[in-house]
């Protein structure tokens, strides 16, 4: 099946028989007829239909309205591996906000000279009206996705740190659901971990961070940009999962020091806000003026301990692309230890060594605008044509400090069913982290995203890729 | 709950029960036009469904074939089934939270078919399936409503949203076919004033229901009479404010506060329930019905106010 030995295969690493996670799967797939999975895979896309587990795509009619392909092959993650990932992920989310706290207080790591001055003072995602400001219980990353790939049996790299907004995770638990209606008796098999408290898990993580002037209710909320973002179905998931109210900049207004929302009783405190809108867009008083979408007035009621905002304003200035590549450094210069998760090599463009370097080996290369995400905006050197290369030199040359270049990593690869069978595909996964006064929690599984065209690097979403369930299994 | 929330649970019933009464209309005015050729049926369900301005505008002349597609699915049409649908939808995304798995598929599925359903103009042989479809459709979301749901408040603001609409259509219905209803202009037995006096019940599920009632007696007042003051008949206005106003007494009582809507409910729920038919066609059955549609208006602007949907 997996005749391409540049890539680590997860199914059957690089031989043919199945490695020890798959095993129990394998074991059960070869006795399924290939035809009752095809038919059990289109079922699946009903389930999501019928569900509304869709994604709106900006700048098309509201009926376009898209699904994002589901793949009926689970992807297993043995215990050993994970206990391994969560001990990396959580050293990492308790590094980033120490980090964060540093950046917006006394700055010891600028001082120490590990990270340079200039990635910080000239980088629009370091938000200056957070100096000085605390957020209850020192919590910057509430939640934090964690981008991660995989090269070998025991290589892991992080490819991305989410510490702003991470989404997907809605996902990760409609893609256990359907997998549980879809083949019940598969889960008797395999003994899989649940991933179903996690909404359980968020609000009480979420509730353990009330403001110092929280109201006798204790109130939490989720802010949504609207029923129009492409997220929507996840933010009212979420609310309703969680069972708490579901807000719009337009049902909030400040209120007597508080930040209160309008419901058919009058208007009502709110002390924790799990906010989905970007910082720019959260109060227009304060941040961006045109924002409609946000809540005149929520800094600075932020600032005097009314409301609890989740994750923090100004986080992005720890997962900025630029500032990745001093990961390694960050988690050392905070938690004393080694990172235990590696991060993948990368040349700042801004330098001038490196940007050389890039430039003579641009077909090599993956190169990332600092401030991009969703994939677009993204250079992929051996897949791009001559054409592509020469336009993207000319981007690149006009503007050197707004890139980074990686080597193209060879992605490990998970079967999806194809109608010919199982066929390799590469993917990376999103686990999900936690992060209150009572330490990290994270999530078994998490989000993992599968490029569907075969030899594609590309996961997003916006781009094509599926997603898959992620299996992480109770032992051994 | 939020003031948006309660809109979007009204407004998301008031449009499925819409898009049930205007399918009851094309079904009738289908069948009159089946039975009894070179009539105007047509002009009185635009009129009855609020379309016929709409109508004029963009086709002009009635052609039985367009004023069904623009009843059905006109893009220019607010209030067509398929925008309805869409509408009822896009409110039960903005309330997912508070509404149960049941309701959100039960909607979300409705709009799937409808849309499939109304890609294309639907073929004159296919329209009684089409049309029992939306009002099995809109059955299903409200069982998957009463089968699921907690009676609190949010269960009040749907139903408030449902008889609210179902109020205003059953009247509308009476006015644009009040004349027929006037003994001055009535023929009684004439079989012109059966075929209306048939659409009148057809509209509303309720000839069957009459019948039996009424052992055959079919007059005008009677059928007056039924659809105003009957408490027994489901689509009628009297039936319709109770619910009205016992949807807003357990609001009152829940919530502990009174506000203007509760006053105004009261008086129209009096109104009906010590009313009297034969006072009606004294004073005018128009006058009536017209006062009747304007006083729910007000209703459901102060329902939008005192619970306060909009900002």
């Amino acid at each position: 099946m997996n005749d391409d030995n540049r890539f680590f295969d997860e199914l059957q690493g690089n031989g043919t028989a199945p490695r020890a996670p798959y095993q129990d799967y394998a074991n059960w797939f070869h006795g399924e007829d290939l035809k009752d999975l095809r038919r059990k895979s289109s079922e699946a896309e009903t389930f999501f239909r019928r569900t509304g587990i869709t994604f709106n795509v900006y700048g098309q009619a509201e009926a376009d309205e898209r699904l994002i392909p589901f793949d009926i092959v689970p992807r297993i993650i043995s215990a050993r591996e994970w206990t391994r990932l969560t001990k990396g992920i959580e050293q990492r989310v308790r590094a980033i906000n120490a980090f964060l706290y540093d950046i917006y207080h006394r700055q010891e790591i600028l001082r120490a000279g590990r990270v340079p001055v200039d990635l910080i003072a000239r980088n629009e995602a370091f938000l200056p009206q957070m100096i000085g400001v605390t957020p209850p219980g020192d919590i910057y990353t509430h939640i934090t996705g964690i981008d991660l790939v995989r090269t070998g049996e025991n290589q892991f790299y992080v490819l991305e740190d989410n510490a702003r907004t991470p989404s997907g995770v809605s996902y990760m638990l409609e893609n256990r659901e359907t997998m549980l209606q879809m083949f019940p008796e598969l889960f008797s098999k395999v003994k899989v971990r649940p991933v179903s408290n996690y909404p359980t898990m968020l609000r009480r993580s979420l509730g353990a961070c009330m403001p110092p002037n929280a109201s006798e209710d204790q109130t939490v909320a989720v802010l949504t940009p609207g029923i129009h973002n492409s997220a929507y179905f996840e933010h009212s998931f979420l609310a309703d999962n969680m069972g708490v109210e579901l807000v719009e900049g337009s049902d909030l207004r400040v209120q007597n020091g508080k930040i209160a929302m309008r419901t058919t009783r009058g208007y009502r405190p709110v002390d924790v806000i799990y906010r989905r809108v970007d910082d720019d867009f959260l109060d227009p008083l304060n941040f961006n003026p045109d924002s409609m979408l946000g809540v005149p007035g929520i800094f600075d009621i932020y600032r005097a301990g009314g409301i609890t905002i989740a994750n923090a304003p100004g986080t992005g200035i720890a997962d900025d692309k630029a500032i990745y590549s001093y990961m390694p450094d960050i988690v050392e210069f905070y938690t004393g230890e080694k990172a235990i998760l590696e991060n993948v090599p990368t040349w700042r463009c801004s330098e001038p060594d490196a940007f050389a370097y890039v430039l003579d080996h641009l077909d090599e290369l993956v190169v990332k605008e600092v401030h991009g995400s969703g994939g677009y905006g993204m250079l992929v050197g051996p897949a791009a044509s001559k054409k592509e290369l020469s336009a993207f030199r000319k981007k690149l040359e006009a503007k050197p400090g707004n890139y980074i270049a990686q080597p193209t990593l060879a992605l490990s690869t998970v079967p999806i069913l194809t109608k010919a069978g199982l066929a390799p595909r590469h993917v990376d996964l999103r686990p999900f982290a936690l992060y209150s006064p009572r330490g990290v929690e994270i999530t078994p599984g998490g989000l993992t995203r599968v490029a569907l065209k075969a030899g594609s690097l590309v996961v997003n979403s916006s781009q094509g890729g599926g997603t898959k369930d992620t299996w992480v299994l109770e032992d051994d | 709950m939020l003031g948006k929330t309660a809109g979007g649970l009204f407004w998301m019933f008031r449009y499925l029960e819409r898009s049930e009464n205007t399918a009851r209309l094309i079904e009738t005015g289908f069948r009159i036009a089946l039975t009894h050729p070179g009539g105007d049926e047509w002009q009185s369900v635009l009129q009855t469904a609020a379309a016929a301005e709409a109508y004029a505008a963009e086709h002009g002349a009635i052609e039985q074939a367009k004023v069904i597609d623009f009843l059905l699915r006109g893009k220019s049409n607010p209030s067509s089934v398929l925008n309805c649908i869409a509408n009822a939808r896009q409110n039960a995304r903005l309330v997912r939270t508070s509404i149960t798995r049941e309701v959100w598929e039960a909607v979300n599925d409705t709009y799937m078919r409808a849309k499939e359903v109304f890609a294309r103009p639907v073929r004159d042989r296919d329209l009684p399936e089409v049309l029992a479809m939306i009002r099995q459709q809109a059955a299903l979301v409200r069982g998957e409503l009463h089968g699921s749901m907690l009676r609190n408040d949010v269960f009040d603001f749907a139903r408030l949203g449902t008889f609210l609409e179902r109020a205003d259509n059953t009247a509308r219905i009476l006015d644009v076919k009040y004349y027929v209803l006037l003994p001055s202009v009535t023929q009684v037995g004439s079989s012109l004033d059966n075929v209306q006096w048939e659409t009148i019940l057809r509209a509303v599920s309720g000839k069957r229901a009459y019948a039996w009632l009424n052992q055959g007696q079919i007059t005008p007042m009677g059928i007056a009479d039924f659809l105003i003051f009957d408490p027994r008949m489901p689509r009628g206005l009297r039936y319709s404010m109770t619910k009205i106003r016992s949807n807003l007494a357990m609001l009152e009582n829940s919530y502990t506060d009174r506000h203007p809507c509760h006053e105004t409910a009261e008086r129209l729920d009096r109104r009906l329930q010590t009313g009297q038919i034969s006072e009606v066609f004294d004073e005018g059955l128009h006058e009536f019905l017209t006062e009747f549609l304007s006083d729910i208006g007000q209703l459901g602007r102060e329902i939008e106010t005192d619970y306060r949907f909009h900002g």
